[in-house]
């Protein structure tokens, strides 16, 4: 069965706390704390971008399982914040990770959710036999207006998975979507920041859209919330993927391991991409999986899988999720805006 | 001049409603205001459409026809009056179908008030609001909508004594009616902490204390008194359509903690519709903010000016209070789609007296009022309505 074959993160280093974000602002930093659900979010250096991230996240992969990175037949990379609006992410990729030249490569965007629609595009190439294996990525260095509520979460990462039959760690068991023309969030061509709807985000976007995912997988796979160990859900903030999460059924101990915001940010393109690995890092083999990413605009991807026994051989190989909150280096609100480069 | 009474009533549910679009709002509200009072499309003679802000909140004008055409009712060529007055839109489209009954010069006539507010951005939607208050003179030099309540709440708590918690409750008090009002947008009960506690506005005002940016839509069937048992068993009659006006700058008043324009209106309604304050058995006021529920009730003569606060604290304006206030959960608790907002008032108060309001029904209720300002009170109107048996 088609699933995943090997996975890998990579977090920039830095951090800025919430608190420094609202006190900059002029806000209560324990109200922002409390609204949202978030605490700290990452900070990518000032040399590094969705393309470094992403091979970083790349490399860990490969070297988990030591990889043979000539299998690779399709490499896309999911984000928002692709460093070049026209010549591709992939490719950069692609030659840092040395793979290539005789495979395909393309970028993709669907806001937050770019890198869950990678994977499902590299497991149709591969189901079908076109390809032996594909790499899909999520990476973002996310964007925010500053003083927007956004800045209080956007952050950098990536995660990438590794699309296969054979050996595969985890067992994709169906995915399936739910997309309509929802304009909740967006940025137009040549806008260095998006624009949201505010309070439009919530119920019309992400909510609507999650739990029309979720539930419509659950329905093709005959499954309930309590047949899963373990569910992750695109997390912009704390407070909606728990909210979702109850909505749909699930309990706070299924989402705990996969809820990485509070510390990290909302990666983007890479939030339930992280998320996801987060649990795979805990898990023994034989564990149940949902997944259920969103991305404006509007869309959800939804994912039953099942984990092997296979995972076993693989565990500490590569940092974890979790080492990568360790030994951070935290910033002020004007480390943060050099990082940025907003001064 | 005609009697004129109400012979259907519709709304939709207040909030933000995401899936409906503005014509979506008053189609539903119009539809069941002419199912419950059973007229035909060739019935109708007229339309009035109370809607402050369609063209800079949806990026649409020419509502009357807008109206006419979504409801199926353009090939009869029913004529189609948008009407304007701030916040107190719908209560004009009231009274402009009231006067066109009451001349002789229509018969069925279909009121209906409309906003779609929530497809604005967030940051837009204050200064869109201070376009109610004097542009030139008010909004130019930073005044907002709410920082002018808060002058006033301000001035009425030094000059009366009036406290933070005395116009909290009034907070408190319509949530805990919206709660039992399934059309409201906020069907939850809050507490006078939860109201100090909220984020500052304008101080002192805070959140809760403000009524919201909401999509909704109301309508009422209007018919001369002698034929409306054509229509219903309950015709609800309306004794009293008055409109008054004011300055629109709060600057020019002579007391900014008393609304003059109410004051006149209330005058006259009480003495068209021959009752005193004390025979209301209900009303429906303006709480676009707390303190104008406090002024509201002080300028209709339910209280003495300056007793407002206490008369809140007291339970006097509660539900099953001397005068209850705002049992639909007023535009707090209902939420405040502009345009609708007066029309809304009037469903509540005919539902009221039909003996139909479910969890909130006031017992033996009889005659009620409805009280509606724009800005801060630069047009005021207020409807009196009785159910005769």
């Amino acid at each position: 069965m088609v699933g995943i074959a090997t996975y890998g993160v990579y977090i920039p280093k830095f951090r800025i706390k919430v608190d420094n974000i609202a006190l900059m602002w002029g806000l209560n930093p324990e109200d922002v704390k409390r609204n949202l659900d978030v605490h700290e979010k990452s900070v990518p250096d000032m040399d590094e971008d969705t393309a470094t991230i992403a091979v970083e996240a790349a490399r860990y992969a490969i070297e988990r399982v030591s990889l043979d990175v000539g299998s690779i037949g399709a490499i896309y990379v999911g984000s928002e914040s692709h460093p070049y609006a026209v010549k591709p992410t992939a490719t950069i990729v692609a030659e840092a990770i040395g793979a290539g030249p005789t495979m395909t490569a393309a970028d993709f965007e669907f806001a937050c959710k770019a890198g869950t629609a990678a994977i499902q595009t590299c497991m149709g190439l591969v189901q079908s036999g076109y390809i032996k294996c594909g790499l899909a990525i999520g990476a973002d260095v996310s964007q925010s207006a500053p003083g927007d509520p956004l800045e209080y979460a956007a952050s950098a990462g990536g995660a990438a998975f590794v699309i296969a039959k054979e050996g595969v760690m985890v067992e994709i068991e169906d995915t399936c979507s739910y997309t309509t023309d929802t304009p909740d969030f967006w940025r137009r061509e040549g806008a260095p920041y998006p624009t949201h709807g505010g309070r439009f985000t919530g119920e019309p976007a992400y909510f609507k859209h999650i739990i029309g995912s979720a539930r419509h997988l659950m329905e093709r796979t005959n499954t309930k919330p309590e047949d899963f160990d373990y569910a992750v859900f695109h997390q912009p903030n704390g407070k909606f993927p728990a909210k979702v999460a109850s909505e749909l059924g699930f309990t706070k101990e299924q989402i705990q391991p996969g809820l990485v915001v509070h510390k990290i940010g909302n990666t983007y393109s890479a939030a339930s991409l992280i998320g996801l690995a987060a649990i795979l890092d805990v898990c023994e083999g034989g564990e149940r999986i949902m997944l259920a990413s969103f991305g404006s605009g509007a869309g959800s991807d939804s994912f039953c899988m099942k984990v092997t026994d296979e995972i076993k051989k693989y565990k500490d190989k590569v940092p974890s999720v979790q080492k990568f909150s360790e030994n951070v280096l935290y910033l002020d609100y004007a480390g943060y805006a050099k990082h940025m480069g907003l001064i | 001049m005609r009697e004129v009474a109400i012979v259907g009533i519709g709304t939709t549910k207040f909030g933000e409603l995401w899936d409906k679009s503005f014509r979506d709002g008053f189609a539903e509200a119009g539809v069941k205001a002419i199912m419950d009072a059973r007229v035909r499309g060739e019935d109708i003679d007229a339309l009035y459409i109370g809607n402050m802000s369609a063209g800079r909140f949806i990026e649409q004008e020419h509502i009357g026809a807008l109206v006419v055409d979504c409801a199926g009712l353009a090939g009869l060529n029913i004529p189609a009056t948008r009407v304007e007055a701030a916040c107190a839109s719908g209560a004009l489209a009231l009274r402009q179908a009231y006067l066109a009954v009451a001349s002789g010069c229509h018969d069925i006539v279909v009121v209906a008030g409309v906003e779609k507010m929530t497809d604005v951005a967030q940051e837009k939607i204050e200064d869109l609001l201070a376009s109610v208050i004097d542009r030139e003179w008010e909004g130019f030099v930073g005044a907002t909508l709410s920082s002018l309540y808060a002058m006033i709440a301000r001035l009425h708590m030094h000059r009366y004594g009036t406290t933070r918690e005395q116009i909290a409750q009034v907070a408190v008090k319509n949530h805990a009616n919206a709660a039992k009002n399934p059309d409201a947008q906020f069907r939850r009960k809050i507490t006078i902490e939860d109201v100090l506690g909220s984020p500052l506005v304008a101080d002192p005002l805070r959140v809760l204390d403000c009524s919201s940016i909401a999509d909704g839509a109301s309508a009422l069937i209007l018919a001369p008194y002698e034929i409306a048992k054509k229509y219903t068993d309950t015709p609800i009659h309306i004794t009293a359509s008055v409109q008054k006006s004011s300055t629109i700058a709060l600057h020019d008043r002579k007391d900014i903690t008393t609304i003059d324009s109410t004051v006149a209106a209330a005058k006259e309604a009480y003495e068209v519709a021959g009752v005193r304050p004390e025979k209301i058995d209900f009303a429906e006021v303006h709480d676009s903010y707390t303190i104008t529920e406090i002024l509201a009730i002080e300028d209709l003569g339910f209280c003495k000016k300056g007793e407002g606060g206490k008369f809140t604290e007291d339970g006097k304006t509660a539900i099953d209070g001397d005068i209850p206030v705002n049992p639909s959960g007023g535009l707090k608790g209902c939420g405040h789609p502009l345009g609708a907002t007066g029309v809304r008032q009037a469903c509540e108060i005919v539902q009221q007296l039909r003996g139909r309001a479910g969890e909130r029904q006031i017992k033996d209720a009889k005659i009620g009022l409805a009280h509606s300002i724009g800005g801060t009170g630069g047009t005021s109107i207020i409807h009196i309505f009785e159910r005769r048996d």
